[in-house]
């Protein structure tokens, strides 16, 4: 592979792993929450998609007006999902919870099918996403730079409001003790709730951009990047931010370097995400970020 | 200020508690008394909110408070620090006090109050910023209670703060709690040292399997021959 090429392929690598991360924050968050892994996540960033689609072709919105409020409808979806499927069953065993998170999905799915049709829908590309950007030799897609900005930005913002907002602070505490947070006055759905929101924007963002890069929306979409995602969580240590987005980069560079040095496995390419987890899961179990020091109780 | 009725609670088919009735008075140190497993705790989880009282009723300044959701109890200046610390271990210090002011606004008053939970522990003063998980058994049993107090309690309960210290750090917890309660906070105590704490009582209730068996003056019954038997050892 010469330089040119390597650098092209490093280019989508970073691209398509901050878009796993992204996506990977929603499962991780979630996890840390309420020890449930949110099997819907992937068809809310689906839904995430469809809805960018919607605002710019049956509402003719400006792309900016239209993926903002792709973004706003994501979020209260995703709370919707939160109240419909997870919250009754607050107080039941982990198991019911996760058949309603795959009940959900399948609900979410299907009913994608009826609402949005089978056939593939093409996401209009504005032209700022689509520009060929000439670097010496190298030639690439503007938006493959415009993801990792955006999605440095999201972290940004992200950290700020887990780490330095009370908020933040509050969803840390109830992640580690439901009823000692209760004590504190915090009301624990409503950081619940928090958290959704912030993870299916998360997804949106993610989903919106993955259709600017590969604009044909099919209403399964989202279980393919969902399972790797969960996969890149898991990678990094479930529970963990920075796990996540470790997670996620490092599935997006090993698949994209892995097709560009060995092209005859192109076929299997999104089986090298089970593969890694399998070895993860063989090797560090709780993840790369994951602890395994007993904390004093 | 504190008016516990007739109270029941049942976890499925165990009766916990059965028929308490205790009075708090303001500017007061009352302490629960009684053996493992007596209801002490779940006398004062039912207060604040965490489990559903099946008969009873509770007021606090008057008002009642009964099936209320524990947020709008610590609102209303009520607070427990509960049994076995419960810190936020993955949080630091600061971070486990900050959240102790999760429902006031009054940023200047939440100033002076860290500055005299400071005061009254100056550990946590000068390990802010240490994961609360890696403090040792006594440290985080003070953030627990300075935690609370950034709350700032009218009324503060506290569930066996001395367990697993030392016998100089539980001196120095009671002193504290002495301390606190000169500052104008009420204070409910549960506490396994009975002597400690019928000692700084003005007031103690003995509790027995869900039931108030004695109650009466914390020096009284410190000198009552079937207290001194069952609880003091003497
Ligand atoms: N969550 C629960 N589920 C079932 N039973 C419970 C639960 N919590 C407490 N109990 C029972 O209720 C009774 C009172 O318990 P509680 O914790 O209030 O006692 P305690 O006086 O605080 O005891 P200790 O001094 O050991 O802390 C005990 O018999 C206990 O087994
Ligand atoms: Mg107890």
């Amino acid at each position: 592979m010469d330089l040119e090429l390597f650098l092209q392929q490093l280019a989508n690598a970073i691209s398509l792993g901050s878009l796993y991360a992204l996506l990977a924050i929603g499962y991780t968050m979630v996890y840390g929450i309420l020890r449930l892994i949110n099997f819907a996540h992937g068809d809310i960033f689906m839904f995430g998609t469809y809805m960018a689609f919607y605002m710019m072709t049956s509402f003719m919105l400006p792309w900016g007006a239209a993926f903002i409020i792709a973004i706003i409808l994501t979020i209260a979806f995703g709370v919707l999902v939160e109240k419909a499927a997870y919250k009754p069953l607050r107080n039941s065993p982990r198991m019911s919870i996760m058949i309603s998170a795959i009940g959900a999905s399948f609900l979410i799915e299907n009913l994608a099918i009826v609402v949005f049709g089978g056939r593939p829908k093409s996401l209009p590309v504005p032209d700022l996403f689509n520009r060929i950007i000439h670097i010496g030799n190298v030639s690439v897609v503007s938006i493959t730079f415009i993801t990792p900005i955006i999605t440095m930005v999201a972290l940004a913002i992200l950290m700020f409001i887990v780490n330095k907002t009370k908020t933040g602070m509050a969803m840390r505490a109830v992640s580690k003790d439901y009823e000692a947070a209760r004590l504190m006055g915090i009301d624990v759905n409503f950081i619940i709730t928090f958290t959704f929101a912030i993870g299916s924007a998360l997804a949106a963002i993610g989903g919106i951009m993955w259709g600017l890069k590969y604009p044909s929306l099919l209403p399964l979409m989202g279980v393919m990047p969902g399972l790797k995602c969960f996969i890149a969580a898991v990678i990094g240590g479930i529970g963990d931010i920075r796990g996540a987005v470790i997670g996620g980069f490092i599935l997006g560079l090993i698949e994209i370097m892995l097709i560009a040095v060995f092209p005859e496995l192109t076929g299997y390419r999104d089986a090298f995400a089970f593969v890694l987890l399998i070895v993860i899961l063989l090797v560090k179990p709780t993840g790369i970020m994951g602890k395994n020091i007993a904390e004093k109780v | 200020m504190l008016r516990v009725e007739n109270l029941n609670v049942h976890y499925g088919g165990i009766h916990a508690l059965r028929g308490i009735t205790l009075d708090v008075e303001e500017g007061k140190i009352i302490s629960l008394i009684g053996a493992n497993g007596a209801g002490k705790s779940t006398t004062l989880r039912t207060i604040m909110g965490l489990e559903k009282p099946s008969k009873g009723k509770i007021i606090y300044n008057g008002k009642e408070i009964t099936g209320k959701q524990t947020k709008e109890i610590v609102k209303s200046n009520l607070v427990l620090v509960p049994e076995g610390r419960r810190v936020f271990t993955n949080l630091s210090v600061i971070e486990n006090l900050i959240l102790g002011s999760y429902i006031r606004n009054d940023a200047k008053e939440i100033q002076k109050d860290l500055d005299w939970v400071f005061e009254l522990f100056p550990i946590l003063k000068s390990r802010q910023e240490q994961k609360a998980g890696t403090m040792s058994g006594g440290e985080q049993q003070m953030l627990a209670v300075g935690r609370a107090l950034m709350t700032k309690p009218k009324l503060l309960m506290m569930d066996e703060p001395s367990l697993g210290l030392a016998p100089l750090i539980v001196k120095n917890i009671i002193e504290i709690i002495k301390k606190i309660n000169q500052e104008g906070v009420t204070i409910l105590l549960i506490e396994q040292n009975a002597k400690a704490s019928l000692e700084i009582s003005d007031y103690a209730y003995v509790l027995e399997t869900g039931e108030v068996f004695m109650e009466g003056k914390g020096m009284d019954l410190l000198n009552n021959e079937e207290v001194k038997k069952a609880y003091l050892g003497t």
